[in-house]
């Protein structure tokens, strides 16, 4: 009876007279490797702090000393997110109870990158065994803004919340009851906010696989490898292939961010993994129409970012025979790293130097930089060599050189340090690759627009296939009908992370071919009743379609093709070795929920003059109705009725 | 609001009450019976009266403000009413089942007068009244915040339970009142009780001005609970002798067995 204002029946009207929730929630997430835990933790049913929206560096003083009421649940512009800000928060001494980032409209002009400065630095192939002077960027960093925050370890939860009406409601809270006025302090009610994001797992991996067999804690990080072999190989027979050579060129699918499941990269990734999908497009046709000595694999990893998963799965695979090839077939490696910001159009072709003693790898890879040469040629695209002795950067290449020597190349944007100032964060986006479109388009003419970026990306994916097309002993001469679709490019500036199921059937599309088989012998992998090898070869899917303008009934057709997915989990989880050093041993927490809400919290000495009251009416009843009760005889005698001799 | 608000205010709210069901009813299996055979009529006054509302509200125009608060109005007169006319059912039940009680019996004297009968049901219904005002306010009372941010007032869970406590001790109070005019014929002490409901339910429309509900939401508990005091035999003379201690004095000058 109480509620005039709400009449929907279903709400807890209580319940939103004093809570405000948010919708958006991103939060940082626990990670364990062999012997840490990095991210974020909150208590178990959520930190409660009051809110403080910082000015400055300088306004950390009031957090960390000065406020008379402590926890605080600090609000920052993304600008104050930087490594010194974060660090002092962290040691807050309990004063702090969570902190909540605004993302910003657009990326900040100096750069940010919350990864390490040397990338992979452990599970890279430079050691005290192999190029001692190279390893640990001794020669140069490659993310030289790197700050390390993604690797620290916290103790209070730390969210991201975009600029909308949640943030303005939390500023105008702010604004109204917690802002100091005139220099005395504010009044309760405070307004507050709770951020939970209770992770399950401690300690480190090793404790948390043991702890799964109790309750799952963790899960070890894992997606999935794609290959495709350029002809159809039998991918039921694992091992050595006789008198097969193949050259692997590779790119990789993930990316990450401080926060979890915000990962663009769409420098850091997406731009190596369309170039390499417009090659491979670009190559079908020749590769089909020509014989080539050797084949041409083309591979997708994931799991990078986190100290190679998928790269090392693969070479694992490969020496324990457990891949339809093993390493003597591989011939050479051909990695496309970063390429989306080559500026004016220079590509750099980073070699190792250490295998490039032996006399027989260093003519094997001239030759294939020679050919990525001849490739260039005509293209608007220029390729160099660092000219100094530098170790190879971060890439997946370095994975299969730790297995042995390989001939290999990996194409970059930059020389000595990266030219991507956003790193695995979440600007990595189509606005760091200064993607522009001409003004007053509207979104279906951006989407048939084709940018600079999508031009530039072509001519790399040009030069790729060009250049394995030689490299897999294909004429010269021919070479200039291979051609990268400019508008197939697009996808990065659509979608900077592509999931890995939609890159599948994209390369499936892109190097397969439509043949004309049943949807149900599609759906069996065969060609044909009796038919009972393709399936070693071929990989079918059947497309649904897109349905004709007179009818609703979708005109489907199988797609052939030779991609194959293999599962790109660490060695070290399949071994059950968790403090290896020579695998990656990420693992993610689990958890219950993620939730954020806002509302006003009162002093703690209301509270306690509540409880002293309520404490007080009940004793106080208590005893007058002890009286009340012993004396009622004498209190309740007149009037009494003759009938009842009871009172 | 956190524990010490919601244990503060569940005593403000059911300590009176709980205080009573200790030392007068809980000893008593005859009366706990009575009790909560109280509550339960109560609950289906309760029940009718949602029923009514809930299907006015489906047919009603939603999006009209007026029109709803009409309909809170004419459900909460409604209310008030349906639960009057079940105490009045309950005292009908009760009188029947006293004489088939008394006729199965073997004493010669009922085990319960109709004046206990009145306490008991009274405060039955102030139990399950003040269940349905307040727990839910006090389930909420329990997380780290307090209402406000959308500018309510901070005093939601305090009041609340004021009110609750008055509710229940009134219903007491009007359990006794009216039993006892149902009993001597007098339907104007009927009426009062009815229109004393109807005006402390109305008051709580003024809400969130506290103060305007909750005082004269007092002063009305007041002067039932004198008029409930005098019906159920008390008398000034009493309460001196109780206050003064000379009941000792009293109790041998008048005695009886009980």
């Amino acid at each position: 009876m109480h509620c005039l204002t709400c009449f929907c029946i279903n709400c807890n009207s209580v319940e939103n007279k004093i809570y405000v929730k948010l919708n958006y929630t991103v939060p940082c997430v626990r990670l364990l490797n062999s012997t840490h835990q990095i991210g974020c933790q909150s208590s178990l049913s959520g930190d409660v702090g009051v809110l403080h929206v910082l000015e400055s560096e300088e306004n950390l003083d009031f957090v960390l000393r000065n406020g008379r009421n402590p926890p605080y649940m600090v609000i920052m512009e993304s600008s104050l997110f930087t490594r010194s800000v974060m660090m002092k928060l962290k040691n807050g001494f309990s004063r702090v109870a969570g902190v909540a980032v605004v993302e910003p409209t657009s990326n900040p002009p100096d750069g940010f990158s919350p990864h390490t400065r040397c990338p992979n630095e452990n599970t890279g192939v430079y050691s005290e065994n192999y190029g001692p002077g190279l390893a640990h960027c001794n020669t140069t960093k490659w993310n030289p803004l790197g700050n390390g925050l993604s690797y620290e370890e916290f103790d209070f939860p730390i969210f991201s919340m975009k600029d909308d009406n949640d943030t303005q409601l939390l500023r105008q809270c702010y604004m109204d009851h917690n802002r100091p006025v005139n220099g005395s302090d504010p009044q309760y009610p405070l307004c507050a906010m709770q951020l939970s994001s209770h992770m399950s797992a401690v300690t480190s991996t090793p404790t948390c696989m043991r702890r799964n067999s109790i309750n799952m804690v963790c899960d070890p990080l894992s997606d999935q490898n794609i290959w495709a072999p350029s002809k159809p190989l039998n991918t039921t027979q694992n091992g050595h292939k006789a008198n097969e050579s193949v050259i692997i060129v590779s790119a990789r699918l993930d990316s990450r961010s401080f926060f979890s499941e915000i990962g663009p990269g769409a420098e850091s990734a997406a731009s190596g993994l369309v170039t390499l999908l417009a090659a491979a497009h670009a190559l079908r046709n020749a590769t089909q129409d020509a014989q080539l000595d050797r084949t041409i694999f083309y591979t997708f990893f994931h799991g990078e970012t986190f100290d190679y998963i998928g790269s090392s799965k693969m070479v694992y695979d490969m020496e324990k025979n457990q891949f339809p090839i093993d390493l003597d077939n591989v011939h050479s490696v051909l990695e496309i790293g970063q390429v989306g910001l080559h500026s004016s159009s220079n590509l750099w072709l980073h070699t190792d130097p250490v295998s490039m003693r032996n006399s027989s790898i260093q003519e094997e890879v001239k030759n294939l930089i020679a050919n990525l040469n001849s490739a260039a040629a005509g293209l608007n695209v220029s390729v160099k060599e660092p000219g100094v002795t530098q170790p190879l950067p971060p890439s997946s290449f370095q994975r299969f050189l730790r297995a042995r020597p390989f001939p290999g190349v990996v194409i970059e944007d930059y020389n000595s340090s990266f030219s991507n100032k956003y790193f695995q964060s979440m600007f990595d986006n189509a606005d760091s690759l200064n993607v522009s479109y001409p003004p007053n388009l509207t979104p279906e003419e951006q989407l048939n627009h084709v940018t600079d970026t999508a031009k530039s990306l072509a001519e790399v994916a040009t030069m790729v296939a060009r250049a394995l097309f030689i490299q897999a002993g294909g004429e010269k001469t021919q070479i200039s009908s291979i051609k990268a679709d400019e508008l197939m490019v697009r996808l990065v500036e659509q979608q900077a992370s592509l999931p890995t199921i939609l890159v599948k059937y994209l390369l499936a599309n892109l190097t397969g071919t439509a043949v004309n088989v049943t949807q149900e012998n599609c759906k069996n992998q065969k060609e044909s009743e009796d038919d009972k090898e393709s399936k070693h070869l071929y990989n079918y899917f059947w497309v649904p379609g897109a349905a004709p303008p007179n009818s609703t009934e979708r005109d489907g057709f199988c797609v052939r093709s030779t991609v194959h997915w293999s599962r790109a989990i660490s060695p070290a989880f399949l071994m059950e070795n968790y403090t290896t050093s020579e695998y990656s041993t990420w693992t993610e927490s689990r958890w219950k929920e993620i939730k954020g809400r806002i509302f006003l919290v009162a002093s703690h000495d209301l509270e306690m003059l509540t409880l002293g009251v309520g404490i007080g009416v009940l004793l106080s009843s208590l005893l007058l109705t002890y009286i009340m009760s012993s004396k009622a005889d004498i209190l309740f005698s007149s009037g009494r009725e003759p009938t009842s001799a009871t009172y | 609001m956190t524990a010490a608000v919601f244990f503060g205010c569940t005593f403000i709210a059911f300590g009176p009450a709980v205080s009573l069901f200790l030392f007068t009813i809980a000893r008593e299996p005859l009366r706990v019976i009575f009790l909560i055979a109280g509550a339960f009529f109560w609950l289906v006054s309760l029940l009718l009266a949602s029923l009514v509302w809930f299907i006015s509200v489906q047919i009603s125009n939603k999006e009209s403000v007026s029109q709803q608060k009409g309909l809170l109005i004419f459900g909460v007169v409604l209310s008030v009413l349906l639960q009057e006319t079940f105490r009045f059912a309950y005292y009908k039940l009760l009188k029947k089942a006293n004489e088939g009680l008394l006729a199965l019996s073997q004493e010669e004297t009922m085990p319960i007068s109709i004046r206990q009968l009145a306490y008991v049901s009274g405060l039955g219904f102030g139990f399950m009244s003040g269940a349905f005002s307040v727990v839910n306010i006090l389930a909420d009372s329990v997380g780290p915040g307090t209402v406000g941010i959308h500018g309510d007032s901070q005093h939601y869970f305090l009041s609340s339970a004021f009110m609750t406590m008055a509710i229940i001790l009134l219903h007491m109070f009007w359990g006794i009142i009216f039993f006892d005019g149902c009993e001597k014929q007098r339907w104007l002490a009927v009426a009062a009780v009815v229109a004393t409901h109807l005006l402390v339910s109305c008051l709580t429309f003024q809400n969130p001005q506290y103060v305007s509900s909750l005082v004269p939401t007092y002063i009305v508990m007041f002067f039932m609970g004198v008029w409930a005091f005098y019906t159920a035999g008390g008398s000034l003379r009493n309460l001196k002798l109780c206050l003064t201690c000379k009941d000792k004095d009293f109790l041998l000058a008048n005695h009886r067995p009980r």
